[in-house]
């Protein structure tokens, strides 16, 4: 265990997250049980106010996980003078088993969060309050997983030791890695575009047209999720090359440093900004049929398709500008 | 502008206006959060500008320092080695080093004595390091006498003070003469304390180490990136125990946080019940409370961060120096060079704005949830 | 008498039991508000009770089946001494409470099973409250106490403050614009907590015992302003036992209530 500020307080926000999700717990299971929207008795009536507590919580827990999700990168990128061959991020992350998943987990746990905030949304806006139970019982699946992303911070901080030889992102991220990431990297660079600009071309359509028609909301989420994992490859695989400009520099992170003036925040934020509306999107679409619901969720979907929608415009062009003004040159002659 | 954003506007407006109107009620609750901004802010950003110190030193320091061992301790190197490492290929540069260490009864201080690489102390003159300077009352033109560890005296002229910049690293140090050190020392011709070497390419580092352990089996090589991990975890260690006896602080705060939102004036619960009776909803009360605990710790965190900026870099940080710096006669009186650091910022946020949102978080609800015909019933 | 009852209205405050009626609406439409001839009914209560401390020993039912019409753009005043329920019959009206059982429709709407967050946002648009203590916020202008109810709206802020200065402009308060709460004058300030309740042009005008805390001449002050609002044709409800209020001209039906219940004429 590596004793150090950031740590503490990564951990201290997921003992929080859980904390809170756990004390909701017994009234979210009362929900589930007594919930009567047409009944008048005391106890709906402390439910309902109750409801007002619950959304709060959930929202704060939600803005934390994004918060602890930009510490934990940045904290990685910080320790990675402390571990043998690690020289940002990845090193650390590498440094034992639990980090990326730990990584994977809070970007999970984000998303589920948007998709909750999204039914939380379209529900208080109908008058008798449809979703509620529904609602509930989901808040009951964050739980778990957000005492999996402390538990694997734990586990992951727990097993840290400094001089650990690790690999650092010159290895993991190159060619002859075996595994998913290092897959990415090994894409041909013209394969990996190709792919990387029509899923993106195809997310960003899906969504433009739900925003215009209200039609297709399910493929928004699948296609937003779909060009999230694209992004990511693409950035690994081309993207951070060029901004690097050094043809085996994979790394997703380094782009986040100062060095490169920050580019990879102009990536990441539009990014996750557009799937978090995806899934959005996608998440109200089963209850789109709900009587007092036809004409909140289509609202909703739309604003959030259109901000989907924008948000992967910008990424791309981002991408894109980032290609072109870069002095490295993988493709052609 | 949207309608959210002017609703946003109006919250804050109104925040600020009942802010201003409870001004003695919120200033109890903003000094002790600015106090322990102040803190931990303090404690970050010192250990910081000292992990940044000896960073910088390192940054100069050679890639590899070669000592010998003699039974597991540091030994002199014999005469011949230099020459035999420094064909080896990657090694861009090897030279013997010398140094010690020299007790002051006069003071009764440790004094460390170097032989610069490039050997430009003229003999019999002395450059010191500005604690020294200061404790001595040395100044460029006057002179020293030593009594060496053989008992003989030895006379030098004060050339130089080295800068106050490099003080942290500098503080005890006197640059000396090669002959003037072995003569002081009774050090044995051609011999060293240790080896530097520099490597060109960072990345052979480790292999040029390897070489080095089987080529002289009866030498430890030391790498800066070690002593540079070395200095990483001691500051973040001495930052997290801070920290650690902070946190009965933070702990503190966070209950006197919940106190202080739960327990309302009757002048708040009555503005509460009005806002609710002429149209407010729950939401908009929380939102606006949120407004609220924001604004607090917004101005908290800027006046004690700034105020531990103040403290830590215009004033030496007093009061923290004795536990993250070490002990030391000689002590390094010494400006830090600024520097903030982003994660830090994100770490001093979580340890402080965060207890404090997630404090009140259940208070504010309880008096959002006010009846809105409380106040026709009164 | 006054003092059980007094004991009954501290208890609300810990904890109201509200039954439900049946069933609640769905599908909130917009806000539009119809056209309304005098006379329409505008708001109708059918059998409507209200309990405090439902279930408790202390059980106290101060509406006992109220079954009223309400008609749009007139001044009704509801009369009867304390504890005779009329200021609980005036919340349900103006959608701060919930009845106990009963149905409350406004525009034949049943609004009375809505939650608060779908309560307050027809209250905001349709009802302006003056209420018997005024209630102005202590410590600010009576400026930003007019536009206090038009804040969750999100209107812009230079048009809250036209609307505001207009309104106070109207009752004669121009020069007390900048005076806080606290310097005002009883009349001044129940003037500024009648602007207040116009901010948001409500349809209905709701004022609990609105003379109670006046002297004659700022009583009469007050009918003259009443005069003009029916004169205007906004629908006034007011609750009084002040006989210059409910024997005033300016109001057109008096409903006489006693026990929690109307009193037949």
């Amino acid at each position: 265990m590596i004793f150090q500020p950031a740590i503490i307080a990564l951990l201290l926000a997921s003992t929080v997250s859980v904390a809170m999700l756990l004390a909701a717990t017994p009234f979210a299971l009362d929900v589930i049980r007594h919930w009567n929207i047409t009944s008048g008795s005391e106890r709906q009536l402390q439910l309902e106010r109750r409801t007002y507590l619950f959304s709060t919580l959930a929202v704060f827990v939600m803005a934390t996980q994004l918060l602890s999700l930009l510490l934990f990168v940045f904290n990685a990128d910080k320790m990675s003078v402390m571990f043998v061959g690690a020289m940002c991020a990845v090193g650390t992350l590498n440094a034992n088993a639990w980090g990326f998943p730990a990584l994977i987990a809070q970007m999970t746990v984000f998303f589920l969060a948007a998709g909750w905030l999204a039914v939380n949304h379209v529900d208080s806006r109908a008058p008798d309050y449809p979703l509620t139970r529904i609602k509930y019982a989901a808040l009951l699946v964050l739980l778990p997983a957000v005492a999996a992303v402390l538990w694997l911070q734990l586990k992951y901080f727990a097993n840290l030791r400094a001089d650990v030889i690790t690999s650092c992102c010159g290895s993991l991220f190159s060619e002859d890695t075996k595994g998913l990431t290092g897959d990415m990297a090994a894409l041909p660079p013209l394969a990996a575009m190709v792919a990387f600009y029509a899923t993106l071309g195809l997310a960003f359509a899906t969504a433009a047209f739900h925003a215009q028609t209200g039609r297709g909301g399910v493929w928004v989420a699948v296609t937003s999720l779909a060009s999230f994992g694209a992004a990511l490859a693409g950035i690994i695989s081309f993207v951070s090359l060029y901004i690097y400009e050094h043809p085996h520099h994979h790394c997703p992170f380094c782009i986040l440093k100062p060095e490169y003036d920050w580019q990879g925040y102009w990536l990441y934020v539009p990014l996750f900004l557009a799937t978090a509306c995806g899934v959005g999107v996608g998440a109200v679409q089963p209850f789109r049929r709900v009587d007092s619901l036809r004409q909140v969720i289509p609202a909703l979907s739309a604003r959030l398709a259109a901000i989907a929608a924008v948000s992967f415009l910008l990424f791309t062009a981002v991408a894109t500008i980032q290609i072109v003004r870069s002095n490295l040159v993988l493709l052609g002659s | 502008m949207s309608p959210w954003f002017e609703k946003q506007r109006h919250l804050i407006d109104f925040t600020l206006a009942s802010l201003a109107r409870r001004k003695g009620r919120h200033l109890g609750l903003l000094v002790v959060f600015a106090l322990l901004v102040f803190a931990l802010a303090s404690a970050m950003l010192f250990a910081h500008a000292l992990r940044h110190e000896a960073q910088q030193i390192l940054d100069g320091a050679p890639e590899i320092v070669l000592q010998k061992l003699v039974a597991g301790r540091h030994d002199l190197i014999p005469p011949g080695t230099i020459e035999r490492i420094s064909g080896m290929r990657g090694v861009q540069q090897v030279h013997g080093r010398l140094w010690g260490y020299y007790y002051d009864p006069v003071v009764k201080a440790n004094y460390t004595f170097l032989v610069p690489p490039d050997n430009s102390i003229q003999p019999g003159t002395l450059v010191i390091g500005p604690a020294l300077a200061r404790q001595r009352g040395l100044a460029p033109g006057t002179g020293i006498s030593l009594r060496s560890y053989s008992g003989a005296l030895y006379s030098f002229a004060i050339a130089a003070v080295l800068p106050q910049a490099s003080e942290l690293a500098s503080a005890d140090l006197l640059l000396v003469s090669e002959a003037d050190f072995r003569a002081f020392f009774s050090y044995p011709a051609d011999h060293y304390t240790d080896i530097a070497l520099s490597v060109a390419n960072p990345a052979e580092v480790r292999n040029i180490a390897n070489k080095l352990a089987k080529l002289l089996p009866d030498s430890r090589p030391i790498l800066r990136e070690e002593i540079q991990r070395t200095y990483a975890s001691i500051f973040d260690w001495r930052e997290g125990i801070m920290l650690a006896l902070l946190s009965a602080a933070i702990l503190a705060f966070a209950i006197l946080a919940w106190d202080k939102a739960s327990g309302l004036s009757a002048d708040e619960k009555r503005e509460i019940g009005i806002l609710k009776a002429i149209g407010w909803e729950t939401g908009d009360i929380i939102k606006m409370k949120f407004w609220e605990g924001a604004l607090i710790s917004l101005i908290a965190f800027l006046v004690g961060f700034i105020a531990a900026y103040v403290h830590v870099f215009h004033f030496g940080a007093p009061l923290f120096e004795p536990v993250l710096k070490g002990w030391s006669v000689l002590y390094p009186r010494f400006v830090l060079t600024p520097v903030i650091d982003g994660l830090q910022v994100a770490t001093l946020f979580f340890f402080t704005v965060f207890p404090f949102l997630a404090a009140t978080l259940v208070p504010i609800w309880r008096a959002a949830v006010t009846d809105p015909d409380a106040v026709m019933r009164t | 008498m006054l003092a059980t009852l007094d004991y009954h209205r501290s208890r609300l405050a810990s904890g109201v039991t509200v039954a439900r009626s049946a069933s609640r609406p769905s599908g909130l439409g917009a806000a539009r508000r119809p056209d309304c001839t005098v006379g329409a009914s505008m708001i109708e209560l059918r059998d409507v009770k209200k309990a405090f401390n439902q279930g408790q020993h202390n059980e106290y039912w101060a509406l006992s089946g109220i079954t009223l019409n309400l008609e749009a753009k007139r001044v009704t005043a509801l009369r009867g001494p304390s504890g005779s329920g009329k200021t609980t019959l005036l919340t349900l009206i103006g959608c701060l409470a919930r009845p106990t059982s009963g149905r409350v429709s406004l525009h034949g709407r049943d609004i009375s099973g809505l939650p608060e967050r779908f309560l307050t946002e027809i209250r905001r648009q349709t009802f302006g409250f003056v209420f018997q203590q005024f209630n102005l916020i202590r410590g600010m202008s009576a400026l930003e106490n007019v536009m206090l109810p038009a804040f969750p709206t999100g209107r812009a802020h230079r048009e809250l403050v036209e609307r505001a200065d207009a309104l106070l402009e109207r009752l004669r308060l121009t020069h007390r614009r900048d005076a806080r709460a606290e310097w005002l004058s009883g009349g001044e300030q129940q003037r500024v907590a009648i602007a207040r309740a116009l901010i948001n042009d409500p349809e209905v005008l709701i004022a609990d015992e609105p003379t109670a805390n006046l002297d004659t001449a700022l009583a009469k002050e007050f009918m003259a302003i009443l005069e003009g609002f029916g004169a205007e044709g906004r629908t006034v409800i007011l609750t009084s036992h002040d006989p210059l209020v409910v024997e005033s001209a300016a109001v057109h039906r008096v409903i006489d209530m006693r026990d929690g219940l109307l009193v037949e004429q």
